[in-house]
C-alpha cells in the first residue's frame, strides 16, 4: 500500500482546504458578478482531486475538464494567476484568453482544462507517448466525469495507450451525474470493468472521499506506469455538494433529497482533520491555523486579481500563431 | 537535382525532417507498410528499408482506425516536445478527427494564453476525380480556413510540395496539408538538397497581363492549359498559385489584379463559402476599382460527388470552363473597344 508520509499528509490536507475555499469563493464571486461567466466547482470531490495529484511527481503531465480548477490547485499551481484567470485579468494563468474552462499552468504540467468534455483525454495520452519516445519517465493522468467516460474518444485513446504501453491513467471522477443526468441510467455496466477489454487494469476507488484510498490507487498505477508497464483506468467514486455550475437552477431535482445530506457526512476535508489529529497526532489547534492559513491565501489570490488590470486590447490579437500576429 | 514524383517530393520532405530532428515522428494508419507511398525508401530501399526500419517503430507509430485518438496524441505530443507528422490518409476522415482538429489543435496555444505550442503536422490527400464515390472524394480545406489556428497548404507541385512540407514540419503551429491525389503522380526535376519556400508567398506561374487567374491545386494545372490556349487567342494570362491558403498572399493577388483588372479563381471544392469566395471578396474589398469586368468563380458545385465516371467528371473545374470564363470577361471590353 503506498503510503503518505507525515509531511505528505499535511501538504495534501492544505491542497484539498485550497480547493475548498478557492472554490467557495468562486462561487460567491459568480453570484454577485465578480466573476463572469460560470464555474463548476470541486467541492466534495477534493480527495479524489488531491489524491491523485499527489500521487503525481512535479513533472508529471496532466488533463483535465470543465470541473477545472482543483486539478491545477492540487498540482500545486499558485492561487493569485488562478483567480485572475476566472476574473479574466491580464495577470490570469492564460493572460485572460482561457477563463475557469480553461485553466492551463505549463509550469506545473498542467496542459489544460478542456470545456469539451472528453476531448482532452487523448492529450494526455500524447504527453504519454512523448514521454514514450522522448526517453523520458514522465507520465501523464487525464481527468474527466463520469460523462466522459461515455465519449468514443476514452476507448480509441485506452486501446492505442494499451498496444503502445504508453505511461498514462485515465482517472474517471465518478460524480454519479453528468449534469442533470445520473451516471446510471447512461451508462452500460461498471465503468472501471471496461479496462479488461483492452487489457489493462481497471480499479473502481469506492470510496472517493478517503484520500488515501485515492492515494492508494493512483500511486499503484503511476508506478506502473513509470516501469514501462503501460495504461490504467480508475474510476474514484465521489460526489460534488453544489450544483453542476454556480448559478445553474434547474426546474427539477434530479437527486434524491437524502442523496446530499449522507454524503456531506462524508466530506473529505473532515474526515482528513479527524485523521491528522488521531493518527498523526496534529492538534485540533494545528488544524485551524492551517484553515485559517489557507482563507487568508484565498483572500491574497482574491485581492492580487482585483488589483490586476484588465488585459490590453491588443492581446486579445495575440497568441494565435507563434510566428505572425494577426492580419485582418 | 533529380526528377521526383508529388508523392517522392513529399517522402522526401519527410526523410529529410526525420534525419534532421529526433523529436519528428510520423504516426498514421498503415505507415509502417507504406500504404501510401510516403513512406518508403525509394531509391535507398534495397540498402536502407523502408522508414520503419530506417528510424524504428519508436517513431514510425502505425496506428489503430482511430483518427479522433490519432489527431488527440499528437495534438498532446507537440505541446510536450515532439513534432508529429499525422498521416491521416483521405481527407474525408478529418471529419472523424474534428473535434481535436478544432478544438484543440487549433485553440490550445490561443486559448491558454501562448503557453502551449503545437508544432504537427496533419497530412491528407483529397483522393477526387478518381471514382471512390461521395465517402473519398472531399476537398475540406475551405472548412478548416474557418478554423483560425490552423494554418493551410495546398501544392500543386513536387517542387512546391518538398519546400512547403519541409517548412510545415519545422514550424512551431499546427499545418494542414491537403494533397491532389491526382498529382501524386506528376514529375518534375526536384532539389535534392534541404530546401524551404515560407508559407505566404504565392507563386506566379505564368506572368501576364489580361486576366489574372487564381488557381488553386490541381486546378492550378487545368489553368495553365487555359493560359496557353488564350495565348494564341492573344489574350494575355497571369496564372498565380497561392500554395499556403492560411497564411494567404494576399499582396501578390491584389497586385496582379491591380495590374489586369480581372480575376478567375478557380478550385475544386464546393462553392459556397469557398477558397474562391473568400479571395473574390478580398479582392472586391481592395481592389474594386481596378476591377474592369465581374469576378468569376470556377468551382465545385455544391453538391456531391457522384461515383460513375462520367457523372463525376463534370464536378470538378477543367481547362474549358477557365477557358470560357476568361473569353467571356475578355470579350465584353473588345465589344465595347470595337463599337
Ligand atoms: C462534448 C460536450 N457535450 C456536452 C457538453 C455540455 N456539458 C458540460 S459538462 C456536462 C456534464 C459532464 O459530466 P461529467 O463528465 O460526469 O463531469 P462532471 O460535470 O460531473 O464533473 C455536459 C453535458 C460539453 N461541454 N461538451
Ligand atoms: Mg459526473
Amino acid at each position: 500500500m503506498a503510503t503518505l508520509s507525515r509531511e505528505q499528509k499535511i501538504e495534501a490536507q492544505r491542497r484539498m482546504l485550497r480547493i475548498r475555499a478557492f472554490d467557495e469563493r468562486a462561487s460567491k464571486m459568480v453570484k454577485r458578478g465578480h466573476i463572469p461567466g460560470t464555474v463548476h466547482t470541486s467541492i466534495g470531490q477534493e480527495a479524489q482531486v488531491v489524491g491523485a495529484t499527489m500521487a503525481l511527481g512535479e513533472k508529471d503531465y496532466m488533463s483535465g475538464n470543465h470541473r477545472s480548477h482543483g486539478h491545477p490547485i492540487g498540482k500545486g499551481s499558485p492561487l493569485g494567476p488562478l483567480m485572475a484567470e476566472l476574473q479574466g485579468k491580464s495577470t490570469g494563468v492564460c493572460q485572460g484568453k482561457g477563463g475557469s474552462l480553461h485553466l492551463a499552468d505549463f509550469n506545473v504540467g498542467s496542459l489544460g482544462e478542456s470545456g469539451i468534455v472528453g476531448s482532452s483525454i487523448p492529450i494526455a495520452m500524447g504527453a504519454a507517448l512523448s514521454s514514450q519516445v522522448l526517453g523520458r519517465d514522465t507520465v501523464a493522468l487525464a481527468f474527466f466525469g463520469d460523462g466522459a467516460a461515455n465519449q468514443g474518444v476514452l476507448y480509441e485513446s485506452m486501446n492505442m495507450s494499451g498496444v503502445w504501453n504508453l505511461p498514462v491513467i485515465f482517472l474517471c471522477e465518478n460524480n454519479q451525474y453528468a449534469l442533470s443526468t445520473p451516471a446510471h441510467t447512461v451508462t452500460s455496466g461498471v465503468i472501471a470493468e471496461r479496462a479488461a477489454g483492452f487489457g489493462i487494469p481497471g480499479i473502481r476507488v469506492e470510496d472517493g472521499q478517503d484520500l488515501l484510498a485515492v492515494f492508494d490507487a493512483v500511486s499503484t498505477a503511476v508506478e506502473r506506469a513509470r516501469r514501462g508497464e503501460g495504461p490504467s483506468l480508475i474510476e474514484v467514486v465521489t460526489y460534488r455538494y453544489n450544483e453542476h455550475s454556480e448559478g445553474l437552477r434547474l426546474g427539477t431535482d434530479y437527486r434524491p433529497a437524502d442523496e446530499r445530506e449522507a454524503w456531506l457526512k462524508k466530506d473529505p476535508l473532515v474526515l482528513f482533520r479527524e485523521h491528522l489529529i488521531s493518527v498523526e497526532g496534529f492538534s485540533a489547534e494545528e488544524m485551524d491555523a492551517l484553515e485559517a492559513e489557507i482563507l487568508a491565501e484565498v483572500d491574497a489570490a482574491v485581492a492580487f486579481s482585483e488589483n490586476s488590470p484588465w488585459p490590453d486590447p491588443s492581446v486579445g490579437f495575440k497568441d494565435l500563431y507563434t510566428d505572425s500576429e494577426y492580419a485582418a | 537535382m533529380s526528377v521526383m514524383s508529388f508523392l517522392g517530393a513529399i517522402g522526401a520532405a519527410q526523410k529529410e525532417a526525420m534525419d534532421a530532428d529526433e523529436r519528428v515522428i510520423i504516426i498514421g494508419e498503415d505507415v509502417e507498410a507504406n500504404v501510401y507511398g510516403t513512406t518508403g525508401g525509394g531509391k535507398t530501399r534495397q540498402e536502407t528499408g523502408d522508414f520503419v526500419q530506417m528510424y524504428g517503430r519508436n517513431r514510425i507509430r502505425n496506428t489503430p482506425i482511430s483518427e479522433e485518438g490519432i489527431v488527440g496524441a499528437a495534438a498532446g505530443a507537440a505541446m510536450t516536445g515532439l513534432r508529429p507528422i499525422v498521416d491521416l490518409s483521405y481527407s474525408s476522415f478529418l471529419y472523424m478527427a474534428m473535434d481535436q482538429l478544432v478544438n484543440q489543435v487549433a485553440k490550445n496555444r490561443y486559448m491558454f494564453g501562448g503557453q502551449a505550442s503545437m508544432p504537427a503536422v496533419f497530412r491528407s490527400a483529397m483522393f477526387y476525380g478518381l471514382n471512390t464515390g461521395a465517402h473519398h472524394s472531399d476537398r475540406p480545406y475551405p472548412m478548416f480556413m474557418n478554423a483560425p489556428g490552423l494554418k493551410i497548404m495546398v501544392p500543386s507541385t513536387p517542387s512546391d510540395a518538398k519546400g512547403l512540407l519541409r517548412t510545415a514540419i519545422d514550424m512551431n503551429d499546427p499545418v494542414l496539408t491537403f494533397e491532389a491525389c491526382i498529382l501524386w503522380g506528376l514529375k518534375e526535376e526536384v532539389n535534392d538538397d534541404e530546401f524551404w519556400i515560407p508559407f505566404g508567398v504565392a507563386r506566379t506561374h505564368r506572368e501576364g497581363t489580361d486576366v489574372t487567374i487564381v488557381a488553386i491545386s490541381s486546378s492550378v494545372h487545368e489553368a495553365l492549359a487555359a493560359a496557353t490556349e488564350l495565348e494564341t487567342e492573344g489574350i494575355s494570362v497571369e496564372v498565380i498559385d497561392p500554395r499556403t491558403l492560411v497564411p494567404l498572399d494576399k499582396r501578390a493577388i491584389l497586385n496582379s489584379v491591380a495590374k489586369t483588372g480581372r480575376l478567375v479563381v478557380v478550385e475544386p471544392a464546393h462553392r459556397t463559402c469557398g477558397a474562391a469566395g473568400e479571395i473574390s471578396a478580398i479582392v472586391a474589398e481592395e481592389v474594386f476599382d481596378s476591377l474592369k469586368a465581374p469576378i468569376i468563380r470556377i468551382t465545385a458545385p455544391d453538391m456531391q460527388i457522384p461515383f460513375s465516371p462520367s457523372l463525376e467528371k463534370q464536378m470538378y473545374p477543367n481547362k474549358q470552363d477557365i477557358v470560357a470564363a476568361v473569353r467571356k470577361i475578355t470579350q465584353k471590353d473588345k465589344e465595347r473597344v470595337l463599337a
